[in-house]
């Protein structure tokens, strides 16, 4: 390590966030957004992503890495695996500002949440498609309210227009347990298995 | 509203979910269903309310064994070899992006009444309690040849044809005592009885090579576990297929399965969605032998218990908080070898201080059953059934191969303590569905990195 340079290294942070909310609500527009900027009308569901990856500065030391995994559709009939909820820091619980069922979903998506997830997870209930006022179904006031009552953190968005999609990831960053974190990711360090590391057995073989 | 599916698969069982998996990165377009709504089927780790509501229905566990959650209990007890088929396939589906992996810190065998450690190098060999001075100098030159074969060239091969001699004509090459084969054929080459003594020494070979590797791999053992339990493998491979366009459903009973009238070949399965019905069809379909009954045939029957223990009951003498242990049916004046999965909060399968012990074996005559496994339970000191959970389970194979009428069904999970047996399986449905072998190319990481 360089002790030559006048400003350290900022520490990465990593944390796993979750997004969680019924089909078509915008899940991976909003990641799409945050992660690369961009929106595309037609997006189908990811394939081939086992997740998306997104730092954000919290301050100069410390930067902080989101792991963001999408349901990969396993929502749709039910079929989420309780390990995509297992060891998440933070959850992004879409609805769609558009369609009244879509906040339905999501309070079954939280009360889940507060079953199987750790005890400090950060959630945040995110209403989407805000740039479609017009066609407005769910009413502000109400599922900030709603969020409250959970100790939720509440944001309306547009993964179309971009507006709020860095606020929702700031926030949570601000909120996410660092200290805690880094004494963990070394702990973890000590004892795991790293199995894509090639195997240093170089035995010859019989029998190939 | 019909749909169309290239392959159609019943069943979360790990068999299932990789190649689930496997097709899907292919391109194949597969639906996935479950008539429970959880993941794994057999292959699923409980909580212990789940645990409870399987094998002690209406009673409710007592406090002492803390929260429900804290408890991620296999109902099949398996660990991966380090070096063994199933590492491979996750690690070049990078299925390590979802499940993380302990060693399991030993492995033993049970002689002379007590666990002793499975010496595996030509070094352990000569420093091992276990075996006396003379036989040293004969394991530790079987191992030196172990280790030094090759196919191609003669010279290592001191004489011996590993496709004609037997097991037995190579260990008494070596002048190795009956207990030391037996360790060597049962702790290593991890055969469950004597069959294999008398079969060409390939196979017995490659499984020394096999178990001598993972142990070098790792250390401590062959053996690796995931944390959380086995029940994450079904769960990661899922996740793989459905990244890959899977579909997903579970909690979904099967209605009705449908068959073209001419041929009798597979033509699709009729289900309930959201309280409205559909079919599904596919010229293909994987299925495990509960969906199917009436094609499958009765093997054997096996029993397996677990017990929820302190973590003082394990009976290792170095302090380790995981292991297996394997008690020779010689031992015992069985034909079969009794399997001792032992596993806690290391691997986060179990709140601080306790264990599970997973104890199983082939049935053999008319002994209760848990008479059967008495020195297993004596070992582990286990005198209260309170917390003893016992499932006799028939293991199944299927009567066709598939290939006329496209339904391809898994084996059952057998006896032995790790995963080569269903990889095995996994490869050759792989190889009748497709008609190639099973090739596995490293995946590219489904990821990218942007900074904002």
């Amino acid at each position: 390590m360089s002790q030559e340079s006048s400003r350290p290294q900022p520490r990465l942070v990593q944390f796993k966030l979750v997004l969680l909310g019924e089909s078509a609500v915008g899940k991976s527009s909003i990641v799409h957004r945050f992660v690369k900027d961009s929106f595309d009308d037609y997006r189908e569901s990811t394939i081939g992503a086992a997740f998306l990856t997104q730092t954000i500065e919290l301050n100069p030391e410390i930067t902080i890495k989101f792991e963001i995994w999408d349901t990969a559709g396993q929502e749709r009939y039910k079929s989420l695996a309780p390990m995509y909820y297992r060891n998440s820091n933070a959850a992004v619980v879409v609805y769609d500002i558009t369609q009244e069922s879509s906040l339905e979903r999501a309070k079954i998506w939280i009360k889940e949440l507060q079953r199987q997830a750790s005890q400090d997870i950060v959630i945040a209930l995110v209403g989407n498609k805000a740039d479609l006022e017009e066609e407005r179904q769910v009413d502000n006031e109400h599922a900030k309210l709603l969020a409250e009552e959970e100790g939720l953190l509440f944001f309306e968005v547009s993964a179309k227009s971009g507006d709020g999609i860095k606020t929702i990831f700031q926030n949570i960053a601000e909120k996410l347990p660092v200290e805690a974190q880094l004494n963990k990711s070394q702990q973890k360090l000590a004892n795991k298995v790293n199995l894509q590391r090639p195997s240093t057995n170089n035995q010859a073989s019989c029998c190939v | 509203m019909d749909e169309e599916y290239d392959v159609i698969v019943l069943g979360t069982g790990l068999t299932e979910c990789v190649l689930s998996g496997l097709l899907s990165v292919e391109g194949k377009k597969i639906l996935h269903i479950d008539r429970q709504d959880y993941y794994g089927g057999e292959s699923a780790s409980l909580n212990l309310q789940q645990l409870y509501e399987k094998f002690k229905p209406g009673k409710s566990p007592d406090e002492s064994l803390g929260r429900s959650r804290d408890w991620c209990v296999d109902l099949i007890p398996k660990f991966l070899m380090a070096n063994g088929e199933l590492t491979n396939i996750l690690t070049h589906t990078n299925v390590t992006r979802y499940v993380e992996f302990k060693q399991i810190e030993g492995s033993f065998v049970h002689r002379y009444g007590k666990p002793s450690k499975v010496p595996t190098t030509e070094y352990e060999a000569i420093s091992s309690s276990m075996i006396g001075l003379f036989e040293k100098r004969r394991l530790r030159n079987f191992l030196l040849f172990v280790a030094s074969y090759k196919d191609d060239e003669i010279s290592t091969h001191k004489g011996l044809n590993l496709d004609i001699d037997t097991v037995d004509t190579v260990f008494n090459k070596f002048g190795l005592e009956d207990g030391t084969k037996n360790f060597i054929g049962h702790a290593m080459a991890l055969y469950d009885n004597d069959d294999y003594l008398n079969q060409p020494a390939r196979e017995t070979i490659e499984r020394i090579i096999l178990y001598v590797g993972s142990v070098a791999r790792f250390g401590k053992s062959p053996y690796l576990y995931p944390l959380y339990g086995l029940g994450e493998l079904p769960q990661g491979f899922s996740r793989l297929s459905a990244i890959y366009g899977g579909t997903f459903m579970l909690g979904t009973p099967i209605k009705e399965i449908l068959y073209n009238e001419e041929d009798g070949s597979f033509k699709g399965v009729r289900i309930d969605v959201d309280g409205e019905e559909k079919i599904a069809k596919s010229k293909q379909i994987i299925a495990d032998p509960t969906y199917f009954p009436d094609l499958v045939k009765n093997t054997s029957k096996l029993i397996r218990t677990i017990s929820l223990i302190d973590q003082s009951q394990l009976p290792f003498k170095s302090n380790e908080n995981s292991g297996q242990i394997i008690i020779t049916g010689k031992e015992l004046n069985r034909k079969n070898d009794i399997y001792i999965a032992l596993i806690g909060s290391d691997h986060k399968v179990s709140p601080q201080g306790k264990a599970i012990a997973i104890i199983s074996s082939i049935i053999e005559g008319d002994k209760p059953p848990h008479i059967q496994l008495e020195e297993a339970f004596k070992l582990i000191k286990i005198k209260s059934f309170d917390h003893t959970f016992m499932g006799l389970s028939d293991l199944y194979e299927p009567l066709n191969d598939g290939l006329k009428n496209g339904v391809f069904i898994s084996k059952s999970y057998d006896a032995s303590s790790h995963f080569e047996s269903v990889t095995n399986d996994i490869k050759d449905i792989y190889f009748r569905i497709t008609g190639k072998p099973l090739k596995l190319t490293k995946l590219e990481e489904g990821e990218f990195n942007a900074v904002a």
